[in-house]
């Protein structure tokens, strides 16, 4: 497994922009996803308007969490299936397995979920002697790779076709050593016939799901390739992980935030395939699952209703603010060290770690507000990742010379005169060490820019002195 | 405590719920029971005709392909004509749907069909839909005793018989209908809205058709 955490951000993310294979994947993905997003949108006149109603359901919802799970739960079990609470990863783990011992299961297929992911599931299973296979293609391919998703909608983003094949070869033994294996067609045919025997073996199905809806007791998912169908139809048992905030009241509702979502995330008008399931098989049914399960999971969550931070809660996982972040467009999503990479990540992961764990998260960001700008949900990230910076700074865990430098600014900002005099003084000194040149290329206190590149000398006086003299020019 | 009421304790505290729910109970129960629409798209208002241009449009962008024909009695015909132009198998597993019943598939003595669910071996499937969404060119398809899940899924070709006038405007109009079929909050095993056929891009995110689901997805259209 490759050991990434936030404490050590800033050398992954130097490790990940030395990594040419990353950056000529990054290269490829910020193209497409921006693009196609951008014509999407151009297409439906409405897409704002979905946007702000979109926003509306949620904060209704998030509003009325407690009682719409209830609504959720009586309903599901009205039509045979079951809701299990877990309050944290551990309990979450321990359900599944339970469920899973009581069918005797050996494998469980798995569609595409980031709360598996969350709570670790894959290994915890494998230590309890079931084999959990991923369907998803990208989910298989870093499965077999012993990696984290790079990406909530595109987990393999980081991985060439190279290096799919490499992996194919090493653990697909019983098919020739010979085969072709060159094109992308060859490499989803061999994924498809190796994963068509584990979705009919397997014994229980374990998806995601996207939305719950309390209206029918239904979960959603939203797939392109079918592998979350087969996981949830070919087994005796579908299990759904979700996270509390997965519900939404109707079928209407659903259907308002589905218009966003897809469009959002890859630029499609619809997903392929967007299923809504409810309970078990019916009596006459002739296929599908006898039994339906889904585990809710709490893991933190619940503690930040009612705070500054319940805005979180709306995100539904479309990834396009990941797609227009310059931060994960330079560095992929490994740098970050947690399961929830980009700006969402970057505010969600201190809320679930804990700030002490990932506390370098919120400040790997240039604030430039693309995120916000992009999220079909109107989630205000940068203001939230500045929170998480007040906290980390009153909680004093920043690094001494960090904490050093803002309580010098602070000192300053908070004197405007004395503010005033000293920016003067600076930048007079400065532009005058630099007259000949006109930039740096050493400077105390300045080394980790000056390494890189020159630092350009002030010229002209300060920002205040120049807006001032600006303004009364007009 | 256990779990659940830990968690929920949580919520209501945070959310500051009265212990008897409060409005907030009111309001919830008549979302629920009124379910009304949200802003819906102006794209699928359109009369008939036009709705089903716009589905086909839409069907094809989304790597569907599309034959439209002018009665039941052609159906075979036009499914025969795509398997031979496909070179496909004509030995078809199909939906014990009445619909299909209804179909002469005997004027196409090469089409052998079998109504069941299906296996892993079988190649080509034929079924309803419950209907479909003009919007985006989405099928809306249903799990019953007439109409088994594993076909839209397992086989690598999927044939759908859509009668025209099934072509809703909107996804909403479909919620209706569920709800006047099955009942107020009631849903089938599984609701499928399917737009074109399976695909990934996972590799070097470049778009390959035929990941799990079917390679092709072909939807013959019969006008009434």
């Amino acid at each position: 497994m490759t050991e990434s955490s936030p404490r050590r951000f800033n050398e992954q993310a130097a490790d990940a922009l030395q990594n040419v294979e990353l950056q000529q994947a990054l290269n490829h993905m910020r193209a497409g996803f921006v693009q196609r997003r951008r014509e999407a949108i151009d297409r439906l006149p409405e897409f704002e308007g979905l946007r702000d109603e979109s926003q509306a359901i949620k904060n209704h919802t998030l509003d009325h969490l407690d009682l719409y799970l209830e609504a959720f739960e009586k309903k599901v079990t009205e039509q045979g299936g079951r809701v299990h609470w877990a309050k944290n990863a551990e309990e979450a783990r321990r359900i599944v397995l339970e469920i899973c011992r009581a069918v005797d299961a050996r494998t469980v297929t798995k569609g595409k979920s980031m709360i598996g992911e969350e709570i670790h599931l894959n290994a915890f299973l494998e230590r309890n002697d079931i084999k959990p296979i991923e369907t998803d293609l990208g989910e298989y391919i870093i499965q077999l790779r012993n990696e984290m998703p790079s990406h909530i909608i595109a987990p393999a983003i980081h991985v060439n076709k190279k290096r799919v094949a490499e992996s194919f070869r090493e653990h697909h033994t019983k098919l020739p050593a010979d085969r072709t294996l060159e094109s992308r067609v060859d490499i989803l045919a061999e994924a498809r016939s190796e994963l068509r025997g584990r979705f009919v073996a397997a014994e229980v199905g374990i998806t995601g799901a996207n939305f719950l809806i309390a209206e029918t007791g239904t979960s959603v998912i939203v797939t392109n390739e079918g592998n979350g169908d087969l996981t949830q139809t070919l087994p005796q048992v579908h299990v759904v992980l979700a996270s509390l905030e997965k519900v939404v009241p109707t079928l209407e509702d659903a259907t308002t935030l589905l218009r966003v979502l897809a469009r959002s995330a890859t630029g499609q008008e619809m997903s392929v395939y967007t299923t809504f399931s409810s309970g078990p098989r019916r009596p006459d049914d002739p296929d599908g699952p006898e039994e339906y399960h889904v585990v809710l999971l709490d893991n933190g969550r619940s503690a930040l209703y009612g705070t500054d931070f319940q805005e979180i809660f709306r995100c539904i996982r479309c990834g396009a603010c990941l797609n227009h972040c310059p931060v994960y467009g330079a560095i992929g999503g490994h740098a970050y060290g947690s399961v929830y990479p980009g700006p969402i990540g970057k505010v969600l992961s201190p809320a679930l770690m804990g700030i002490d764990n990932a506390g370098n998260l919120p400040n790997a960001s240039s604030f430039c507000g693309r995120c916000q700008e992009v999220c079909p949900m109107r989630i205000p990230l940068p203001k939230m990742m500045r929170h998480w910076r007040e906290v980390e700074f009153d909680r004093k865990l920043n690094t001494v010379r960090a904490r050093w430098t803002l309580g010098l600014w602070a000192f300053f900002v908070r004197r405007p005169g004395l503010y005033r005099i000293a920016t003067r003084l600076a930048v007079g000194l400065l532009s005058r060490c630099a007259r000949r040149r006109g930039h740096f290329r050493t400077l105390p206190a300045a080394g980790d820019w000056t390494r890189h590149r020159n630092l350009p000398a002030p010229q002209g006086g300060t920002f205040q002195d120049r807006w001032r003299k600006k303004r009364l020019d007009r | 405590m256990n779990s659940r009421e830990a968690i929920l304790g949580a919520l209501r505290t945070n959310l500051r719920r009265a212990a008897d729910g409060g409005e907030g109970a009111k309001t919830v129960m008549k979302r629920l029971t009124t379910h009304a629409q949200n802003l819906i798209p102006m794209r699928g208002q359109r009369d008939l005709s036009a709705r089903v241009a716009l589905f086909e449009d839409y069907a094809v962008d989304a790597a569907s392909t599309v034959a439209r024909v002018a009665s039941t009695e052609d159906v075979p015909a036009a499914v025969a004509k795509f398997l031979r132009a496909h070179n496909l198998p004509t030995k078809l597993v199909r939906a014990p749907d009445p619909r299909l019943d209804a179909i002469p598939w005997r004027r196409q003595r090469i089409l052998t069909l079998e109504a069941r669910p299906a296996t892993e071996n079988d190649a080509v499937a034929v079924t309803g839909a419950f209907g479909a969404v003009a919007e985006t060119g989405t099928l809306v398809l249903t799990s019953g005793n007439t109409s088994p899940t594993t076909l839209n899924f397992l086989p690598e070709t999927h044939i759908v018989i859509l009668w025209a006038d099934q072509i809703d405007p909107d996804y909403e109009s479909q919620w209706t209908r569920l709800r006047a079929r099955y009942g107020e909050g009631m849903m089938p095993r599984t609701v499928n809205l399917v737009t074109g056929p399976s695909r990934s891009a996972d590799i070097e995110q470049t778009l390959q058709l035929g990941a799990h689901g079917p390679r092709r997805l072909h939807i013959v259209i019969v006008d009434v």
